[in-house]
């Protein structure tokens, strides 16, 4: 019998999936376990793999083109079957149906379980009396399946102007989306990719980029961390001079390089060990003190950037954290970071020290409670007893988000942080 | 204008009547020597005799009857019952031959009679006499049910009913006999069934209510203004044909709706008015339409529970409150 091959959930925040490359074509046989396809995540680009043994009899997804999660990429089973069937079907789950049947049969299917959930309310005997008391329970804002509640002006507001709905907070009972909830809806806030302005001007020599997965991912998790948390910056210069001999000092022992970043990112572990508010995650009702040290490290790559996460980073030597480091760069920049290597941070570092940037402000990565920028070292006139004489000096800045942290707090952790790096003997402690 | 007590618009309509058109007559309990049981053909049997003016005996079924019979030949009857309460002895001329003989027969007779009298309860007077009937009437083909809450609406549509070559049900109420209200002096005034009417405008939500339920409406237009919800309350005025287009065009201004109804819930105008904005107006919703009505339980007599049973404005404030999302 004919089985289809859905689009799988590769990562926890995938929504759909771009077929990177094809490795097989109609006609072709497969056996389970043979990697078929190539898909880009927002994420990484991940293999996937057949389960069961067959002929290909259709590919219905060009590379390049995007399949939402459980969207139907082919259809494998004996030669000469017959998948009339399934091709409807999968018109249908892949979006651009032509056939209602199919819809009408889903919809139907979501009206039954909605006329279920209703029916606890409807009580026949008072209804008409009680017109008033349906106090409906404001939570969240879709429910168990997924479907997000919205008033039908609601919806059609948003269709109108282009607004996705679930970019939209319900304020209505159970989350629905209402009218004012449109109204008041102002792009700047969109937590996905809202309506773009369109400039005006445009020349011959302007190019259209087409977003990849990851650019998408950057831009939504980043304009909703700009947008909704707010950001404050402390930047403090630190002294090193000392960190500059003590890494020589080991690098000379050492079988792995010892890179200045391994030692702030080393500092920053103990010293979130020592501030835990910093190491938090604001969860709306509540906010978590991590009990784990996660750090993770911005790493730039030509389609934009990555955050691979080293655990446990306080119970890490600076060996293991640099030979760590090391491989999850690479990794990164071959696009072949894992989900489970880029989840679960609680912290992170983003350095730009290596470009001269002597210092700059991060946007906080999610769900992390700051971020910390890193500048170069340069060398600057410094003054000792009284007498100006050069020095080494190096300005971290942290981005926090108040709702979390305030302004003590980040400042305390900051000099605990100096302290660390200028005294790296205090990290032994 | 002229300020007129309902029962006075409803004489001034019958008179006008009777006096353009000698077909015309009134007849039921107490219509004549005693000038109605809640005085409403007040002079008319001195102004037209007994010939057109014409105390039944109480036998509902009868008289309902022979009205029938004389609007098939050609008579232009009103049949006054005392309540619509009682009228359910006369149902059978009503539903199965004023709305049926001029379908069953081809078109080769016209029943144009009037069936009018207080509707719905009036206090406590029991179970079975309380019963909002127009919900109910307004299900059978044939029949336009009527159900007005001004003098002035009581006037002009009555002259249309009288005038109306199919069978109408006016429906009155005891309490509201003694309403004053202003009433157009218009020669001839005339209201169209089927046409609602805008009572008050708003931009909040929409109330549609008429009959006693109209009064309500507009006490809990009254006092939700003073917290800045604006209610458009629309009285459809005739329950039959409804006129829907003017509900939705209002729903599509204010996006909410909610029904106050007298009948009981199942099937009532509440449902039907609800069916159709779902249908003709669901992409402007932006809440579930919401009705008040009385619950599917009979007329307690029991004065704390007959206060708790009907409509009152706070279960109309409840609605909105719920439809604005303002709870």
């Amino acid at each position: 019998m004919a089985i289809k091959i859905e689009m799988p959930k590769l990562s926890d925040t995938m929504e759909e999936g771009v077929i990177a490359k094809w490795n097989i074509s109609e006609g072709d046989k497969i056996e389970a376990g043979d990697v078929i396809a190539e898909v880009e995540t927002d994420k990484a680009t991940m293999e996937v793999e057949a389960f069961d043994p067959g002929t290909v009899l259709k590919i219905l997804v060009d590379e390049g083109d995007a399949v939402p999660l459980g969207g139907i990429m082919a259809i494998v089973g004996d030669e000469g079957e017959d998948i009339k069937d399934l091709l409807k079907e999968a018109e249908g789950a892949n979006g651009d149906s032509s056939s209602d049947d199919k819809s009408d049969k889903a919809s139907s299917d979501k009206e039954k379980k909605k006329e279920s959930s209703d029916k606890k309310e409807f009580d026949p005997i008072l209804e008409g009396v009680d017109s008033g008391n349906g106090k409906e329970k404001v939570s969240d804002q879709s429910d168990d399946d997924g479907r997000i509640k919205a008033s039908p002006l609601a919806r059609k507001m948003a269709e109108d102007k282009g607004i996705k709905l679930s970019a939209v907070d319900g304020s209505g009972p159970e989350g629905r989306i209402i009218k004012r909830d449109i109204e008041n809806y102002k792009p700047a806030e969109a937590k996905k990719e809202g309506a773009v302005q369109m400039p005006s001007f445009a020349s011959e020599e302007d190019e259209e980029i087409k977003i990849s997965q990851m650019r998408k991912a950057i831009a939504r998790r980043l304009s909703e961390s700009k947008f909704n948390n707010p950001h404050f910056y402390e930047t403090i210069d630190i002294d090193m001079e000392r960190a500059i001999d003590a890494r020589v000092a080991l690098n000379e022992i050492s079988d792995v390089k010892i890179s200045f970043n391994d030692i702030v990112v080393k500092a920053s572990a103990m010293a979130l060990r020592k501030h835990p508010e910093i190491n938090s995650s604001w969860l709306g009702d509540t906010i978590r003190k991590h009990g784990d040290v996660n750090v993770a490290v911005a790493v730039a790559i030509d389609e934009g950037l990555m955050t691979p996460v080293l655990n446990h980073t306080d119970k890490k030597t600076l060996q293991q954290i640099s030979a760590e480091t090391r491989e999850l760069a690479g990794l990164a920049r071959d696009r072949k970071l894992q989900p489970e290597q880029m989840e679960g941070s609680t912290f992170t570092i983003s350095n730009l020290g290596m470009f001269g940037i002597e210092e700059f402000t991060a946007i906080i990565n999610p769900p992390n409670a700051c971020i910390l920028a890193v500048g170069a070292i340069r060398d600057v006139p410094v003054v000792k007893n009284g007498e100006i004489v050069p020095g080494k000096r190096m300005k971290v800045t942290l981005s926090s988000d108040h709702r979390i942290v305030d302004g003590a707090k980040a400042a305390q952790f900051l000099n605990t942080l100096r302290t660390m790096i200028e005294n790296p003997l205090a990290m032994m402690l | 204008m002229a300020e007129l007590q309902f029962r006075e618009a409803i004489r001034d309509a019958m008179d006008e009547e009777m006096a353009r058109d000698e077909k015309v007559f009134l007849m039921g309990e107490e219509v004549s020597e005693y000038n109605g049981a809640y005085k409403v053909s007040e002079g008319l049997l001195d102004k037209y005799g007994y010939k057109r003016v014409i105390d039944t005996p109480i036998s509902e079924l009868g008289f309902a009857g022979i009205g029938v019979g004389a609007a098939m030949n050609g008579l232009r009857p009103i049949v006054e019952f005392m309540t619509f309460n009682f009228a359910v002895l006369a149902a059978d001329q009503i539903i199965n031959h004023a709305s049926k003989a001029r379908y069953m027969l081809g078109g080769q007779l016209n029943t144009p009679i009037v069936f009018r009298g207080p509707n719905a309860s009036a206090g406590q007077l029991g179970a079975t006499h309380s019963v909002a009937y127009d919900s109910m009437y307004a299900q059978f083909p044939g029949l336009s049910v009527i159900y007005p809450s001004e003098p002035d609406d009581a006037k002009g549509l009555l002259k249309s009913a009288i005038r109306n070559d199919d069978a109408v049900l006016f429906m009155e109420s005891e309490q509201m006999y003694g309403l004053k209200g202003e009433v157009s002096e218009e020669e001839d005034y005339i209201i169209p069934i089927g046409k609602g009417k805008i009572k008050r405008e708003g931009d909040d939500v929409t109330v549609v209510a008429t009959g006693k339920m109209y009064h309500i409406a507009k006490q809990a237009a009254n006092q939700l203004a003073k917290d800045g919800v604006e209610m458009e309350i629309i009285d459809p005025r005739t329950i039959k044909p409804l006129d829907i287009e003017l509900i939705v065009e209002s729903v599509k201004k204010t996006n909410r709706c909610v029904i106050v109804d007298e009948s009981h819930p199942f099937g009532g105008l509440a449902s039907e008015v609800g069916f159709l904005i779902q249908r003709e107006a669901f992409d402007y919703l932006d809440a579930p339409v919401r009705r008040v009505s009385l619950p599917d339980v009979n007329a307690p007599f029991s004065k704390p529970l007959f206060d708790l049973w009907l409509p009152d404005a706070k279960n109309v404030i409840d609605a909105v409150n719920a439809v604005t999302y303002r709870n």
